[in-house]
């Protein structure tokens, strides 16, 4: 059996130290009752009060959830093609230009996109509030979809897709009876992908919203400005809470279906022996 | 087929229109005078694609070349990226080293350890550390109490606060693709070399090093790219000292109102850019053709 030298044990101890602790300070400090950040005066949920009672907050959540679900499931739509596309699509006129166009986003600085986004907007003369936030997170997520799709698609049996089009599926109903069930955890992890990129985002947001929708992050942005605040830090422990219980739970998921699935494999080989 | 031919169209006209086509527009406006109206530059495509294109000129670049802010930006952001870059990689490199060498039984939860801090909100990251690094904060706090300094140490709002907070933001990145490249390192590699006479720390620089090179190289780009232009750490984290292009170009744009010379500032960086870029994928390339 392997045994972690000192040196590992010290290296994983310090580095997940450093990892975590500055959120779990984040976490204790917002049960603080002191309006002041750094003295610890006693335990208080009082700032989760006045974080649900502040409206401004309430209507940002609003408007980056609502944005958060519908940029995600375009950018699902839209990369997955992009991915099919790129793996199954064969050849066709400007063929580089296009994965050109879906690896870059994931290369171009925020503020670039941003900016770039915004002047195209203001170009064709589309009012800037929750639609353009969600073409512009539609347009940067789909690519982050259509790469976690297509390394997905690349490893797996075209055969199988073969066979369907050979038994007289149409392209459709093989993609939709055979590919689609088998890449189903690149396409959900995708979308979770784009969810929370488009929850996260402040500097897309900030070029592309106009005065009427403000996201929750450029709402904490400008408040975390002026300095620390309890109520954000209330605030930041429900995202961190949402987000670990989220992870935690699928990662269990994917760990017991890796389990069931060596399970029926190992039933299966016994079967036929 | 013309399904197929849909298939293809309706990826690829959304990235030509909302991605390609912006990239014309700042180029575009890049070369345009400032006016005071809204939006603050002229031409527009109102005034018809002709007029668009008879008033360029260079004169928004010219002006970067001549103010000295702006060859500080590009020079100190990038100075920064590479500074952190390599703290990322000295930082990342043993948490990598140790992940590998874990028992099996530990690495899921490992790796879940590292990749959830991704998950949480960058900007929620970046702030935690105001807390920690201000005058009155908990690390001033911490070394007060053990009697190692008197007076507080100034960190946040200078160019250390902004090594830590892309270090720690960052720090995923660097750790997976290390972790990756070790993972398939076979050990008897490394117990090999000892046999044949090297001490461990030998073994660890002559065999394992060069082995995870490719990690080490991908990691480095992934910290370095999004850190040349990164807004939020230098704006939340660094001082009216810290010159990074990406808060230069917010600026340029929020506060001063002056589009073409934003627009500018955007094409000067992309144009940066696309050197580490090219460079990263062709490290890929030849990553997967070796894996073949």
């Amino acid at each position: 059996m392997k045994r972690l030298s000192w040196f590992n044990v010290t290296s994983l101890t310090l580095g997940f130290a450093f990892l975590y602790l500055p959120m779990l300070v984040l976490i204790f400090y917002s049960f603080n009752s002191s309006k002041l950040v750094t003295v610890w005066a006693g335990f208080s949920t009082k700032w989760y009060g006045t974080l649900f009672q502040n409206e401004a907050f309430l209507d940002a959540a609003w408007i980056t959830l609502k944005v958060a679900v519908l940029s995600s499931c375009f950018a699902t739509v839209l990369g997955t093609m992009a991915a099919y596309v790129l793996v199954r699509g064969g050849r066709f006129m400007g063929r580089t230009l296009f994965s050109g166009m879906i690896y870059a986003p994931l290369v171009m600085p925020e503020v670039i996109t941003g900016l770039s986004l915004l002047l195209l907007f203001i170009s064709i003369g589309l009012d800037r509030g929750v639609l353009t936030i969600v073409l512009a997170h539609t347009t940067f997520s789909m690519c982050y979809v259509s790469v976690v799709v297509s390394s997905r698609l690349m490893t797996f049996d075209r055969s199988l897709e073969e066979a369907a089009l050979d038994l007289g599926s149409t392209p459709w109903e093989a993609f939709r009876l055979v590919t689609l069930p088998i890449i189903a955890p690149a396409v959900i992890s995708g979308w979770l992908l784009a969810f929370t990129l488009s929850l996260d985002d402040l500097v897309i947001a900030s070029f592309t919203a106009g005065p009427a929708a403000t996201t929750l992050p450029i709402k904490i942005f400008s408040a975390v400005r002026l300095g620390v605040s309890p109520e954000i830090n209330a605030l930041s422990t429900i995202m961190i809470l949402i987000v670990t219980v989220g992870v935690v739970t699928a990662s269990l998921v994917t760990k017991r279906n890796a389990v069931r699935a060596q399970q029926e494999a190992q039933a299966a080989e016994r079967a036929t022996n | 087929m013309t399904r197929r031919t849909l298939l293809i169209a309706a990826p690829y006209l959304w990235l030509l229109v909302l991605f390609f086509a912006p990239f014309l527009i700042v180029l575009k406006i890049s070369l345009s005078d400032a006016a005071l109206a809204i939006p603050p530059y002229t031409p527009t495509i109102k005034d018809g694609v002709g007029a668009m294109f008879a008033e360029l000129d260079f004169e928004n670049f010219v002006f970067l070349t001549e103010d000295d802010l702006y060859w500080k930006a590009y020079f100190s952001s990038f100075r920064i990226a590479l500074v952190s870059t390599f703290l990322t990689l000295l930082v990342g490199y043993p948490i990598a080293y140790g992940m590998a060498k874990a028992p099996d039984e530990w690495r899921a939860t490992l790796m879940m350890l590292v990749i959830l801090p991704f998950w949480t909100s960058f900007l929620i990251r970046v702030y935690a550390w105001m807390g920690i690094l201000s005058n009155e904060g908990l690390l001033n706090q911490l070394l007060f109490w053990l009697g190692l300094i008197n007076e507080p140490l100034v960190i946040l709002n200078t160019n250390l606060a902004v090594y830590i907070g892309i270090v720690y933001t960052y720090l995923p990145f660097m750790i997976l693709p290390i972790y990756a490249a070790l993972d398939r390192l076979d050990p008897s590699l490394d117990e090999a070399a000892q046999d044949l006479g090297c001490t461990r720390t030998q073994a660890f620089w002559l065999v394992t090093i060069p082995l995870s090179k490719n990690g080490i190289v991908a990691g480095s780009f992934l910290v370095f790219i999004p850190a040349l232009g990164e807004f939020v750490i230098p704006s939340l984290l660094g001082g009216s000292g810290t010159l990074m292009i990406g808060k230069v170009l917010w600026e340029e744009f929020f506060n001063n109102r002056d589009w073409p010379v934003a627009s500018a500032v955007a094409v000067i960086l992309l144009l940066l850019l696309i050197i580490p870029i090219v460079l990263f994928q062709r490290n890929q390339q030849k990553q997967q053709e070796a894996e073949q």
